[in-house]
């Protein structure tokens, strides 16, 4: 109980005095899993709203093995990944393996199944509840899919920061494909893993501390968003809504 | 006079489940068409054939090609967007540029009466006046053929009487009109014309005067019984 307080104590001393070291890991691990999240949500958006209305054979496979790839234990992504990126894989030639654009990479395959499936069941059930109405307007499906993805932007923003949380709470994949170099690929998680692997845990507790409040800080913009979207759709706030999905709440393994 | 639509022996199925059997159907320019029947009996599926939503499983439906047309569904959907907006798009997605689409959207809401509400939230307004916006952003496209699904279910009775003298305004005007309903008092106000569907198929096809004092085939007679009764 007492290292545990000691730690906190000590965490808290880092994380108020701004220690350069400390601050450049949680700088990283926000600008990597923010790239991710832009890169995997432009495709994302557009192929979730996609698969929402579009109708055809082999539809129900597609949305089978993108449910599946929901599972995807992140160290298979980082496995993946390091295969593709290593000397001898097909992007070799790029170099990136153990580098920034290597974990960006890793994250984005990461989210992209998350964006994908969330955005897909968010434009579906509005396509299934009204998008009769906008191809009645003459919207053909993919027209009515860009409508939707419009008309449903306060749920999807709901799904970003969700994807947002997957994102920063993952270890497996930054640490296979970024190899966690000090001052170079060290993000919160993998520093979390190594720091308390070697018995520094106030630096741990620290990170772990301040990737508890990036979440916080998600969750609590999305009961935000939430409300206000209530307030300002008042008399359609009885209609079905997609239910916030709670960011991540830690690392994943 | 020339059919607008014409179906012939029209079967219409979700599935397995048949939704419409058999119907043979004309529709001239200026008729007020009342389709009426039990929930389930296939009036929205009419609808929606008529309107090229649904493909028929067999038969055929012949709908005159330069015929302009809206259908207005029970539950209007407004999109989170001004009412202005709303209206503007149904333009939009016909192909009229954005800002004239506004200038027109604009025109009906006046038209309408609903200038007052142009800026504001659709999804803010009741039941009633977003039914009333959905009747002006389909009077936007300036129908000839006005299609409308239980226009009036579950509004008060208030609303219910501006839309059902919009729509007898829009008739007078030469448009020609078909609704579903189940308030047989709206389709002798408004209909010329009557249909009435069970289970799918069309049991009696009368001038509104005809259907509801002259001999009635006994299931619909057996209907307006029990409505009137």
């Amino acid at each position: 109980m007492n290292t545990f307080s000691d730690s906190a104590r000590t965490a808290l001393s880092l994380i108020t005095s701004l220690d350069p070291a400390f601050a450049a890991i949680v700088a990283r691990s926000l600008a990597v899993s923010g790239c991710a999240c832009l890169i995997a949500c432009s495709a994302g958006l557009l192929a979730g709203a996609w698969l929402g209305v579009a109708r055809f054979r082999g539809r129900a496979l597609v949305l089978a093995l993108l449910n599946t790839a929901l599972a995807l234990p992140s160290v298979v992504v980082g496995l993946v990944v390091y295969l593709l990126l290593s000397r001898s894989g097909p992007l070799g030639f790029l170099g990136w393996l153990f580098s920034f654009k290597a974990m960006v990479l890793a994250q984005s395959v990461l989210v992209l199944p998350v964006v994908t499936a969330l955005v897909r069941q968010v434009v579906g059930d509005a396509e299934a509840g009204h998008g009769e109405q906008f191809a009645s307007l003459g919207a053909r499906r993919f027209m009515r899919s860009l409508i939707l993805l419009w008309d449903e932007r306060y749920a999807l923003l709901t799904v970003l920061m969700a994807a947002f949380g997957r994102a920063v709470s993952e270890v497996g994949a930054v640490m296979v494909v970024g190899g966690n170099i000090e001052g170079f690929t060290r993000v919160m998680t993998t520093a979390i893993a190594l720091e308390t692997s070697k018995g520094d845990l106030p630096l741990a507790l620290a990170l772990g501390m301040v990737l508890l409040g990036v979440v916080l800080l998600l969750n609590g913009a999305i009961a935000l968003l939430r409300r206000w979207r209530e307030q300002v759709d008042a008399p359609a706030a009885a209609q079905a809504a997609l239910p916030a999905a709670p960011a991540a709440s830690g690392a994943a393994p | 006079m020339t059919a607008l639509f014409a179906l012939q022996s029209v079967n219409v199925c979700f599935g397995r489940v048949p939704a419409l059997s058999g119907c043979t159907l004309r529709i001239a320019a200026g008729d007020r068409l009342a389709l009426i029947g039990a929930n389930g009996s296939g009036k929205s599926t009419l609808l929606r054939t008529l309107h090229g939503l649904v493909a028929p499983a067999a038969g055929t439906v012949q709908v005159d090609a330069n015929v302009r047309q809206a259908l207005l569904f029970q539950r209007p959907h407004m999109l989170r967007a001004s009412v202005l907006h709303n209206v503007a798009l149904g333009l939009w997605l016909k192909g009229a540029p954005w800002a004239l689409a506004r200038a027109q959207a604009l025109q009906a809401l006046e038209r309408l009466g609903l200038a007052d509400l142009a800026a504001r939230h659709a999804r803010a307004l009741s039941g009633g006046q977003q039914q009333r916006v959905a009747l002006a952003r389909a009077w936007a496209l300036r129908p000839q053929v006005l299609l409308l699904d239980e226009p009036t279910a579950s509004l008060d009775p208030a609303a219910k009487r501006e839309v059902e003298r919009l729509m007898a305004e829009f008739a007078q005007g030469g448009m020609t009109l078909v609704f579903s309903s189940h308030n047989l008092g709206q389709v002798k106000r408004l209909a010329s014309r009557v249909v009435y569907l069970e289970h799918g198929r069309l049991v009696a096809d009368l001038p509104t005067h005809d259907f509801f004092n002259g001999p009635l085939p006994a299931a619909a007679a057996q209907f307006l019984k029990g409505e009137t009764g």
